[in-house]
């Protein structure tokens, strides 16, 4: 039985690289395709579901095979099934297939149907590889994907200001989430000192007897999904990405926002659910949270005057209702709640247009002047209090940017002195003789040796914060990520003995994508004239193939499962020791800033309101 | 233009601005708000869609004139491309003869082959960039801040809470007496405060916000006010223009809020300096003291380049080569009018969504006959159902009527669905309803998607009026008054108002047994559009109740007796019927069935069945231009296929509305009898026979002119640019506050129509037809400023027909000027069925056998 877990994996990914290769005239054919991928893999995962259930419904797993190995490092695919993922597909098949129908007549005509469908179906991929993954790092391909797809739907109409916007706002909390997950990985791999698979998670006994000599290094890894499951599920004090990311076409906002993508963070909880079970101060702060984001964004959406952004909040107020579910050890109860929010927000989004005439027919009927509501009674200052509050969603937007972003901005504005020809000056000969020294390890004095990778990562921060604040020259932005990455992997051949192969394959996929992405960028700097950072340009209006090359390098430069980087990143964390904190909050902090600023480019270069064509767009406001 | 450098010398600016200032007359607020009023969108709240020209705000000028300069200065896209042009010219649309007529009138024959080129090939830079914004983006100029980023998001959020019609559970707490006294109240009882520093705040509490005072804070030259205002509210002309249309028609909401450009202007310029004094600190200097050089004042004359010669002339070709093809289908289909006794008689709404349906009819039953009329029959009023918290007008937008009609005895109670409760947005109640609730919508959402059915969100034409219910028409106490409305109409209101409406269409002897009054309005679902479906010269409802209410008044025995002293005599055994067409679905409705006598009602069944045909027939013709239908299958079939359409949620496009309206034609039936004219003509009928002196005429051009104009322009611009004059695609529609949409959460709203409704249409501009004497349609159209406006000035083309010979007449530049056409002849067919299955592009005009 467990072999037919590839089977489900494989499905989504067949007809999602079908529905790349049709030429996009042919809408017919491609939601064709798409109703029957998703459609097989419903009829055939229900089928099965019975099955299952007729055979006692074991627990099944599947370690698929090794991708990279090196001494006891292991990089495998890992696929399980048990109830938790019984559920997640079953309700993700059921919404999916319903989405793709309805999607099917209600995109008809737009520009865009084949990205639409195209971006649908890898959203299913990842979701399948999130929701059968039986171990971190196949979860964390699943997680990837589901990012990139966000971004993609947010701005799927990517010639307006505000999509684009808001897509790069919303991927920038991703990746907070994205680190959240890395670190959890890095941290467990110290824990069990191998790569660690969700069944194995249930053995009580094991578990029991690591966390007791590591009490902390639980908590840190249990924070860190956390933290994770938060960003995903919109929880305090990430909750504003949520209404914000209602730009694409109502059906994807259904699916994606209202039901799928929202409650991964829940499933990374249930997943994890034996590892923090027995850790009660976990257990409390995942209550808290969920109380207090409970609290919070139901006073939101009270307040809220527009149809999708009431919807969103609600949403989350319920999933913060579920993590309070699951931290007092009712898992099934979480289970039937998810199932019901998912199914209800679908519906009421995809209705969400008709609220005008049913409430307006409503209201013209049984129209009362003055509504009460129970703040009526309150005294006057505390009662206006709340109401601004929660019009101004509690601040939660820009909380992110006055502690997180603006700080990350204002530190990288210091180095404006670094121009572009002082930065190749200083660092390239820098770095050749660091690599000289990697190489000749020897010639290094030993007490150096030991500050050097702090300082090399540090230089690697200060590369990509200037990369994510340059202004100007797109293309020196792009060069300062890849010097990153080469930084990066300095600091860490300094940290540790290990073979350079690991080093090279890490390297290889940020060279290649950093090669091709500098090409792109300078084939359209010289068709365009300008492409500088300080506003939208827009070009992939004119210059789609361009868009999409570059695109592909993006997300290979990020370290995104389309290239050995991915793999990389995780081995690179996996030479940080667990008493190296400061080397992997550089680390980390590089990573996050990194992908920022690749997508920063992306959108600032090819997304937004074509610049040249000025009667053409629409209103920045609209 | 500015400075592009960036570099700015302050002293030599100030002395340069001021000396400007001396110049210029002084910023007065009063004039300055109206004029932005005046060129804002005028867009009325989702529930009462009415549409109108978009550029209203131009009409004074000629149309090039006007839409040049609109384009210029509010950066709108006015007309197709170059490209297109050239296309449809490749394609045939745009025929050569036309092209080179159109070159000859206002170039000269000799120049026909030079200016045959340029408009074919020459290449042409792209126009300089609008004025508008040009002013306020000196902001991000100087101090490299995004101020609209900064203000927008929040300033949108608090006047869409302010106005909210009923989707916030929390509605704003703080009185409804003004916007700015309310944020005020606010502000005053509260630990916290929408802006980010104390000035902008104190400001706001301590003073009394006089406009002036903040635009000298902010732009400091007041030369400069007037022109810094447009450009702040054109950021966001969504918001602006509901605003400005609610503070002029407070009654458009039920709930009703007081609001004023001034106050949205004033608190925005507070955010304003409340977002500078967050970024750059308090010790900004004010745009006006940035500046280099002074933008150029957007109402300046915008000169006319050798580019908008070149798409007036496409424009111009392109119109004619349709007008030319309509007008020769008119002069080449003449033929007797049929005579002897009728079978039935119909009168339809002059909508163009009714011609095939009229078409069908007269085929099925050649001795029927079928006129039309504005859709509220002539009876004006307000409708009132029973248990309706509120009156709702059913007529054309313009009146103001004194009259209430009620329905009582109603059995019709709204149903409810609890999906849309809002309590599955509180926490608890929450709680519950998804654990229960929540597993049954996706069995809800199962069978909507699988067998979609008619549900309590559905927008139904059906539901306006109860058709079991009983209407209070007739008044016979003038004391019986509600609300300063007499409620229904006296016997000789109700003479005036029917012979009005038989007079104008020509209806006065030769009466049929049964005569229906035919209103129209549709149906749609997950629709906020729903409104501008329905019948327009009904502000945006369904016809019925002006249906029912125009047959009681024509069945009154002492309105027949009166009629009949004034010669017309309506026999006794004529019944009046009232009904609804709904044109999304093709059904009908017929109401006070029982009132027939034994003859009159055996007549009916048979005439249901010819309805019924045509129905059929007509959603078949209907369904060639639905690309995801197969319009090849017989009529009821196909006919089942348009229903399941209408309440489908995922149906974007339930009906086509009026796309490709291009035609208004206003006489007999005989005139465009024998034609196909492909859904693309208003007609109002008329016969100059019993109007001599243009009497009747003018009550018809004088609505015709803004409804029909107003419709086809909406159309035209929103076709030609529907990201800015338009909605754009509805996909990612959100609803605000009930009264609008907007992209996501916090943008602008949409004024105008969403692309899924203008896609199929061409942007021409309507072609006025009227059948009469030339000089009687001159004196006609010219007895009017605002009504003679819209031909003087080219936004509606006007032809008159030569009643007796079909001579053609060409309205140009204040005369009639004889017009021939160019098309010799045109396809006869006997059916138009192996057409309409033969494409969905338009079909050319073919004469009917």
């Amino acid at each position: 039985m467990n072999s037919i877990l590839n089977y489900f994996v494989l499905v989504p990914i067949v007809g999602f690289a079908l529905s790349l290769i049709i030429p996009r005239q042919h809408e017919t054919l491609i939601s064709r395709v798409s109703f029957v991928t998703v459609g097989l893999h419903m009829i055939s995962f229900q089928i099965f579901l019975v099955y299952w259930l007729w055979n006692g419904h074991p627990v099944l797993d599947t370690k698929d095979f090794v991708v990279f190995k090196a001494g006891d490092y292991e990089f495998f695919i890992d696929f399980t099934f048990d109830r938790i993922s019984a559920i997640y597909v079953f309700v993700g098949s059921f919404l999916t297939f319903l989405v793709t129908i309805y999607s099917r007549i209600y995109m008809h005509r737009e520009s865009g149907y084949k990205r639409f469908f195209n971006t649908i179906l890898f959203f299913y991929v990842g979701y399948n590889f999130i929701i059968f993954s039986g171990n971190m790092e196949t979860m964390f391909i699943g997680w990837e994907i589901l990012g990139v797809t966000s971004f993609l739907l947010i701005a799927f109409y990517r010639d307006r200001y505000l999509p684009v916007k808001n897509a790069v706002k919303v991927f920038s909390i991703y990746r907070i989430g994205d680190v959240g997950l890395l670190l959890a990985m890095w941290m467990s791999h110290h824990l069990w000192h191998e790569n660690i698979t969700f069944i194995k998670l249930n053995n009580y006994e094991l578990v029991h007897e690591h966390l007791q000599s590591h009490t902390w290094i639980g908590v840190f890894i249990s924070l860190m999904i956390l933290v994770s499951a938060a960003a995903k599920s919109a929880q305090l004090p990430f909750s504003s990405w949520l209404p914000r990311a209602m730009e694409g076409p109502t059906p994807s906002s259904a699916i994606f926002y209202g039901s799928l993508s929202v409650h991964i963070g829940v499933f990374i909880l249930l997943r994890t659910y034996p590892f923090w079970e027995y850790q009660t101060s976990v257990r409390i702060i995942i209550a808290l949270l969920g109380l207090s984001t409970a609290f919070v964004s139901t006073n939101i959406a009270r307040v809220q005057s527009s149809i999708k952004s009431q919807i969103a909040y609600a949403s989350s107020a319920q999933i913060g209702l579920i993590f309070i579910e699951l931290a007092a050890g009712f898992e099934t109860l979480a289970m039937i709640h998810f199932a019901g929010n998912a199914f209800l927000r679908t519906y009421q989004l995809l209705v969400s247009p008709s609220v005008v005439s049913y409430l307006i027919r409503e209201q013209f009927y049984s129209y009362t002047p003055h509504q009460h509501t129970f703040e009526d009674t309150w005294p006057k200052r505390l009662e206006y209090s709340l109401y601004m509050l929660s019009v101004k969603e509690f601040n939660l937007d820009s909380f992110m940017y006055r502690y997180l972003w603006n700080p990350l901005k204002m530190a990288g504005r210091k180095l404006d002195f670094l121009t572009f020809n002082r930065v190749l000056l200083i660092f390239v000969p820098l770095y050749l003789v660091g690599l000289y020294s990697v190489y000749n390890k020897d010639i290094v004095p030993d007490n150096l040796e030991h500050v050097l990778p702090l300082t090399f990562s540090l230089i690697a921060c200060i590369l990509v914060l200037k990369s994510f604040t340059e202004r100007k020259q797109a293309r020196m932005s792009w060069l300062l990520v890849i010097m990153t990455h080469f930084w990066m992997a300095l600091a860490i051949s300094f940290n540790e003995n290990f073979t350079f192969d690991q080093i090279h394959l890490y390297l290889s996929g940020v060279a290649i994508s950093g090669v091709v992405g500098f090409l792109c960028l300078r084939r359209l700097k010289n068709l365009e004239g300008n492409i500088d950072l300080d506003m939208f340009h827009g070009h992939s209006y004119h210059h789609p193939k361009i868009a999409l090359v570059f695109l592909l390098a993006c997300l290979a430069a990020t370290g995104f499962p389309i290239s050995p980087t991915f793999i990389g990143e995780d081995l690179i964390f996996s030479h940080i020791h667990e008493d190296q904190p400061a080397l992997a909050i550089f680390t980390s902090l590089a990573f996050i800033v990194d992908g920022l600023s690749i997508i920063r480019i992306y959108a600032r270069v090819f997304l937004g309101p074509h610049s040249k064509s000025v009667y053409e767009m629409a209103y920045r406001s609209s | 233009m500015i400075d592009c450098s960036g570099n700015f010398n302050t002293e030599n600016l100030t002395k340069q601005i001021s000396s400007m200032d001396s110049k210029q007359t002084s910023f007065d607020e009063h004039e300055a708000i109206h004029a932005l009023k005046h060129y804002l969108p005028e867009q009325a709240v989702l529930k009462d869609f009415i549409h109108q020209n978009t550029l209203h705000a131009f009409q004074k000028q000629k149309f090039f004139k006007a839409t040049r300069s609109a384009s210029a200065i509010l950066g709108y896209t006015v007309s197709l491309g170059l490209r297109e042009y050239r296309r449809l010219y490749h394609a045939g649309k745009i025929r050569k003869e036309i092209l080179e007529r159109v070159i000859t009138q206002r170039k000269s024959p000799a120049l026909i082959p030079a200016w045959t080129e340029i408009v074919l090939q020459k290449k042409f830079d792209s126009p300089p960039p609008p004025r508008i914004g040009s002013l306020r983006s000196n902001w991000k100029r100087f101090y490299q801040i995004d101020l609209d980023s900064l203000v927008h998001p929040l300033l949108f959020r608090i006047l869409c809470s302010y106005l909210d019609q009923g989707i916030s559970m929390w509605s704003f707490p703080a009185g409804k007496d003004g916007f700015l006294h309310s944020i005020r109240e606010l502000e005053r009882n509260s630990l916290i405060s929408f802006f980010r520093r104390g000035r902008a705040r104190k400001l706001l509490l301590e003073t009394s916000c006089n406009m002036k005072d903040l635009l000298h804070m902010v732009v400091e030259h007041e030369s400069l006010y007037k022109q810094y205002l447009f450009d702040q509210q054109f950021a966001h002309q969504g918001w602006s223009g509901i605003v400005s249309v609610i503070e002029d028609h407070p009654e458009m909401l039920v709930d009703h809020r007081v609001i004023s450009l001034h106050d949205l202007i004033v608190f925005e310029l507070l955010l304003e300096i409340d977002a500078l004094d967050y970024t750059v600190g308090e010790d900004w200097v004010p745009l006006g003291g940035a500046i280099t050089n002074r933008p150029v004042d957007l109402f300046e004359e915008v000169p006319e380049s050798e580019l908008h010669d070149v798409l007036e002339i496409w424009q111009t070709a392109y119109e004619w080569s349709y007008y030319d093809e309509v007008l020769a289908g008119i002069q080449l289909s003449a033929q007797g009018q049929t005579q002897g006794p009728r079978t039935f008689q119909g009168i339809f709404c002059i909508d163009d969504r009714e011609c095939s349906f009229r078409r069908y009819l007269e085929k099925l039953d050649s001795k029927c006959e079928t006129f039309a009329t504005p859709g509220f029959f002539s009876a004006e009023f307000y409708f009132q159902p029973e248990n309706g918290k509120a009156y709702t007008k059913v007529c054309p937008a313009p009146i103001t009527p004194k009259y209430l009609i009620k329905a009582v005895g109603s059995s019709l109670v709204p149903e409810q669905d609890v999906h849309f409760t809002k309590r599955a947005h509180h926490l608890f109640a929450g709680w519950l309803i998804t654990q229960t609730l929540g597993f049954w919508s996706a069995v809800k959402l199962f069978i909507n998607i699988f067998r979609p059915s008619m549900g309590p969100a559905t927008a139904s034409s059906f539901r306006h009026m109860d058709r079991f219910s009983s209407l209070t028409i007739e008044n016979k106490n003038p004391e019986d008054r509600e609300n300063d409305l007499q409620i229904g109409f006296t016997i000789p209101e109700m003479v005036q108002r029917v012979e009005g409406l038989l007079m104008s269409i020509g209806l006065v002897r030769n009466f049929a047994p049964v005569i229906y009054m035919v209103g129209h309005g549709s149906s749609s679902v997950n629709n906020p559009h729903y409104a501008a479906y329905d019948c327009g010269a009904c502000s945006g409802r369904p016809g019925s109740v002006n249906a029912r209410v125009i047959c009681y008044m024509l069945n009154h025995p002492e309105v027949r007796s009166t009629l009949r002293k004034k010669g017309i005599d309506i026999p006794e055994t004529t019944q009046f019927m009232g009904a609804l067409h709904d044109t999304t679905r093709d059904e009908i409705a017929f109401y006070d069935e029982d009132a027939l006598t034994p003859a009159n009602a055996e007549a009916h069944k048979r005439n249901e069945v010819i309805f019924n045909q045509a129905l059929d027939l007509n959603a078949k013709e209907r369904a060639r231009r639905f690309v995801l239908m197969d319009s090849r299958v017989p009529a009821p079939q196909a006919h089942d296929r348009v229903k399941l359409r209408s309440v489908s949620l995922f149906e974007p496009r339930p009906e086509l509305n009026h796309a490709t309206n291009t035609l208004c034609v206003i006489g007999r039936r005989s005139l465009t009898q024998h034609l196909f004219l492909d859904r693309r003509a208003f007609m109002n009928s008329y016969d100059y026979r019993i109007d001599p002196d243009g009497k009747y005429l003018l009550t018809i051009i004088r609505p015709a002119a803004p409804v029909c104009g107003g419709i086809n322009l909406e159309y035209f611009f929103s076709r030609v640019d529907n990201q800015k004059l338009g909605a754009g695609t509805k996909l990612p529609h959100n609803v605000m506050g009930l009264f609008g949409v907007a992209n996501g959460i916090d943008g602008d709203l949409r004024p105008g129509l969403p692309s899924q409704m203008i896609e199929v249409h061409d942007p021409i501009r309507l072609l006025m037809i009227v059948e009469h004497y030339p000089q009687v349609v001159l004196d006609v159209v010219q007895r009017q400023a605002e009504t003679y406006e819209w031909f003087i000035n080219d936004w509606i083309n006007l032809v008159a027909v030569h009643p007796e010979t079909r001579e053609l007449f060409s309205f140009m530049d204040g005369k009639f000027v004889p017009y021939h056409v160019l098309t010799t002849r045109l396809e006869e067919i006997a059916d138009v069925t192996p057409k309409i299955e033969s494409t969905e592009d338009n079909l050319p005009v073919y004469i009917l056998r």
